[in-house]
């Protein structure tokens, strides 16, 4: 259960970004999981719920793109990779882990705080 | 309206923990994450590491647990600096916890530090606390099919510790097959087939452990 603990990193960098944008309320909220990173979708999603109460984010909905595991072999290439594999599923040679460890925010959708609208898009 | 972001979400434990790294380089010491699930032997590969490394390093201790001291009363007969942090329901420590210890222990009479984590095959993992190296440790009776279930823990750690091979003979563990999978989620993991209860394989772990060690003592 350490989605807890991601939830709670996760509101913190929301509300500092609220904050630097002058955003009254964060509505909706991308992330960019791997599929290495160990988090369990419906217990990050649980987690973020309580602990988003009260803050920038709260009710807040979470949308979680989950990045598959992809590899540089040096004999095949890129290629994506069936299990949490570093050897190529192909011919067996040990690759570079390209993609899978992720664990980041994308991006979020906001709403003004209804000062300072100019020098944002 | 949408705005991009891009940031990691763990970002701040990232930068507590580079704190905590630098202030153990700055002493030369090595320090080590110790982790795996409850009761896979790793309060007693931290008693036998200590017998075997006694006279010859100066070891701290840092025991990490949801609640209770009882580990750190086990590992307080040794005669060596115990710390014990109670993570209160979480389920691993992070940066904070860690650098929350540093007052409670003379790190100028320190030179090789051990910090136990919480038992846990997957949340640690994903935490830096400001190591040098993780070693997780594993016994034959959780199966060889984890490195498959668990894989970043697999990952994430420099060299595995197989216990309870004295259990060998009554479990149904095909060491070949675990061997493989593990090479295959981490080519790197150097694997170590160990008894803390017969001592059979500690001899290469200390080996393993102390050339670590005298790595960053310079």
């Amino acid at each position: 259960m350490h989605e807890l603990s991601i939830a709670q990193s996760l509101l913190e960098i929301l509300e500092q970004e609220a904050k630097a944008r002058g955003a009254a309320k964060v509505t909706r909220v991308k992330l960019r999981i791997g599929a290495l990173s160990g988090v369990v979708r419906e217990a990050l999603e649980f987690a973020f719920e309580v602990a988003s109460g009260g803050t920038v984010a709260e009710g807040a909905s979470l949308e979680i793109e989950e990045v598959p595991v992809r590899i540089r072999c040096p004999r095949c290439g890129v290629l994506e990779q069936e299990g949490p594999f570093l050897v190529c599923a192909r011919c067996g040679e040990v690759g570079v882990l390209l993609s899978g460890r992720e664990l980041e925010i994308d991006s979020m959708e906001i709403e003004d705080g209804g000062q300072s609208r100019q020098g944002h898009p | 309206m949408e705005v991009k972001v891009v940031r990691d979400i763990l970002e701040a434990n990232e930068v507590i923990a580079r704190q905590n790294w630098d202030f153990f380089a700055e002493r030369g010491i090595y320090v080590l994450n110790l982790m795996g699930s409850p009761g896979t032997g790793k309060t007693s590969l931290l008693e036998r590491t200590l017998e075997r490394l006694k006279g010859r390093w100066r070891v701290g201790v840092i025991e990490g647990d949801i609640a209770t001291s009882q580990d750190a009363e086990r590992i307080a007969r040794y005669g060596v600096p115990t710390v014990q942090i109670n993570t209160g329901g979480a389920c691993h420590l992070d940066g904070n916890m860690v650098r929350g210890a540093f007052g409670e222990l003379d790190f100028d009479q320190i030179d090789l530090l051990i910090v136990e984590n919480v038992g846990n095959l997957v949340c640690p993992a994903e935490f830096r606390i400001g190591e040098d190296d993780k070693v997780m440790i594993l016994s034959v009776t959780e199966g060889e099919d984890k490195p498959l279930k668990y894989p970043l823990m697999f990952q994430v750690s420099s060299a595995l510790l197989l216990n309870k091979i004295d259990l060998l003979p009554y479990v149904d563990f095909d060491l070949e097959r675990f061997r493989s999978y593990a090479l295959k989620v981490n080519p790197r993991l150097q694997i170590m087939e160990i008894s803390c209860k017969t001592g059979e394989g500690l001899e290469c772990w200390i080996d393993w452990l102390e050339e670590r060690a005298s790595g960053k003592r310079g």
